[in-house]
């Protein structure tokens, strides 16, 4: 596709490099009464999750004798983008929910709690964007802050290509790029660089997919160390 | 699934089978109906191999979104009938439906395929919808390439009806409905350590992960899809889009 003087991208509107990731806060332990819990903040999107269990199954013909289950729900909070979203359940939510638990699925091993689920809510309170990578970093956090056994955390984000320019973290203005925004979130567990959450809003050729992949790759690093520092800031006194 | 056939399978993909036969990157036998309903403005029944879907377009009158005021829009369901699958229930969409269809919608619009603005009636008042409808008849798997091909053919069918402002006179067509672009989709399934084209039932029973591939006529890919509860490298990724793009050159041949 050609790309016009007037539809390039050439500077981020936010003035960051195309391959740096907005500001990033996480806490772990936000949610006092729950079994592990944590904020994951990126630029102006903020995630919440709690994690309970592992707790009995029910119903009970949901029971699983050979290990655990795990069970996400996603949700955006009604105000947490301009217009209201109304309360329950949407198609979108759902699919999420879908998708963000077969992204966490490989990381964690719950075969040590037969007929058992482990819940996981993720609460999005502010939204600009990347919504489900930023669930996904919470969740990950709250889920090893709860202690359940896992082989590595997992770190999301989205990548994408914005005027022809191939770029990491879009934030909204960025995903409504009027000429042509793609938005591709990806999840790494990043010890193996595995890749657990694959999706892709719009048009990309596919060695511009590949590039798009390793700027992930590079960027789920940065965000790992964040969770990290999250992790031992909470238990290193404690 | 229990792990005995799940070992049988594996044992076949060792030796470099299938249990059905075809090589790694074969698609089934694919078969294209389109006299499925006259009621409809377009309509299309796909067949894949033993996997049989079909997909119905309505024409609607409705209000633009405020946001979009000079625009159509399409609206994609999927119903998993309880007629082609055990595995089917009745009741509110289950989740995999949900996917199902947003992931062929997601091809459609993402490809930019029809020209939402060509659907306005009148500015900010009355816009066409289209009201893309997807019933699994049989389910031998792979029924999200089989969807979203059905889809296609169908919007390639569809008339406008006549519209005289208060009405919809479905019996007189106005014209056919524009596409920009050939949105197909391309599944590939990993299963220990091999990629297959077009699972059948077994195989996405059975399978590690999955990867669904739009891919537009110029070989763009519009929209990407991660299913499947375990993970894929970069290579595999690399791997699955080749073998799709390849495909999806067979899949977008078979409609007229």
């Amino acid at each position: 596709m050609m790309v016009t003087a007037t539809n390039a991208y050439n500077k981020r509107m936010d003035g960051r490099n195309f391959d740096e990731l907005r500001e990033i806060e996480a806490k772990v332990g936000v949610v006092k009464s729950a079994d592990g819990s944590a904020m994951f903040k990126i630029g102006d999107t903020i995630a919440i999750a709690a994690v309970r269990g592992p707790r009995d199954l029910y119903p009970r013909f949901m029971q699983n004798p050979k290990g655990g289950i795990l069970r996400c729900s996603y949700n955006m909070m009604s105000f947490s983008v301009d217009e209201r979203i109304r309360p329950g359940p949407s198609r979108r939510s759902r699919e999420i929910t879908l998708v963000t638990e077969n992204a966490l699925m490989p990381a964690v091993d719950l075969s040590e709690f037969p007929n058992s689920v482990v819940d996981v809510f993720i609460e999005i309170v502010q939204a600009d964007a990347g919504t489900r990578c930023a669930g996904i970093c919470a969740a990950s956090l709250a889920l090893a802050d709860a202690g359940i056994p896992m082989r590595d955390l997992v770190c999301a984000v989205s990548v994408g290509k914005v005027g022809g320019k191939i770029l990491v973290d879009l934030n909204k203005y960025e995903e409504d790029y009027e000429d042509g925004s793609s938005d591709m979130p990806v999840a790494f567990l990043p010890r193996r660089n595995e890749i657990s959450l694959l999706q892709l809003d719009g048009g990309m050729k596919k060695e511009e997919i590949l590039n798009a992949l390793e700027l992930a790759k590079k960027s789920c690093v940065e965000i790992l160390e964040v969770q990290r520092n999250a992790l031992m800031g909470k238990y290193k006194n404690g | 699934m229990d792990n005995i056939s799940r070992e049988y399978l594996i044992k076949f993909l060792d030796k470099g089978k299938r249990i059905n036969g075809r090589k790694f990157d074969e698609l089934r036998e694919i078969e294209v109906d389109y006299n499925v309903s006259k009621h409809a403005e377009g309509a299309a029944r796909i067949k894949f191999g033993d996997t049989e879907v079909i997909v119905g377009v309505k024409l609607e009158v409705g209000e633009p979104f405020p946001d979009k005021p000079d625009e159509g829009t399409i609206i994609v369901g999927a119903e998993m009938l309880p007629l082609s699958s055990a595995e089917f229930e009745p009741g509110p969409p289950s989740v995999d439906s949900i996917e199902l269809a947003r992931v062929v919608d997601r091809a459609i619009r993402e490809s930019k395929a029809i020209d939402f603005k060509k659907l306005c009636i009148t500015k900010g008042e009355k816009v066409w919808m289209v009201l893309i409808d997807i019933y699994t008849i049989n389910d031998d798997g792979n029924l999200q390439d089989a969807s979203a091909l059905a889809t296609l053919a169908a919007l390639k069918q569809v008339k406008i009806p006549r519209y005289d402002g208060k009405k919809v006179d479905y019996s007189e067509k106005t014209g056919k409905l524009p596409l920009l672009s050939m949105p197909v989709e391309c599944s590939v399934v990993k299963i220990k350590d091999k990629l297959l084209s077009d699972p059948c039932f077994e195989e996405e029973k059975m399978m590690d992960a999955r990867l669904t591939v739009g891919v537009t006529e110029n070989n763009e890919i519009c929209a990407m899809q991660k299913g499947g509860k375990k993970v894929l490298t970069i290579e595999d990724v690399n791997e699955m889009i080749e073998i799709s793009l390849k495909n999806s050159e067979k899949l977008r041949k078979l409609l007229k």
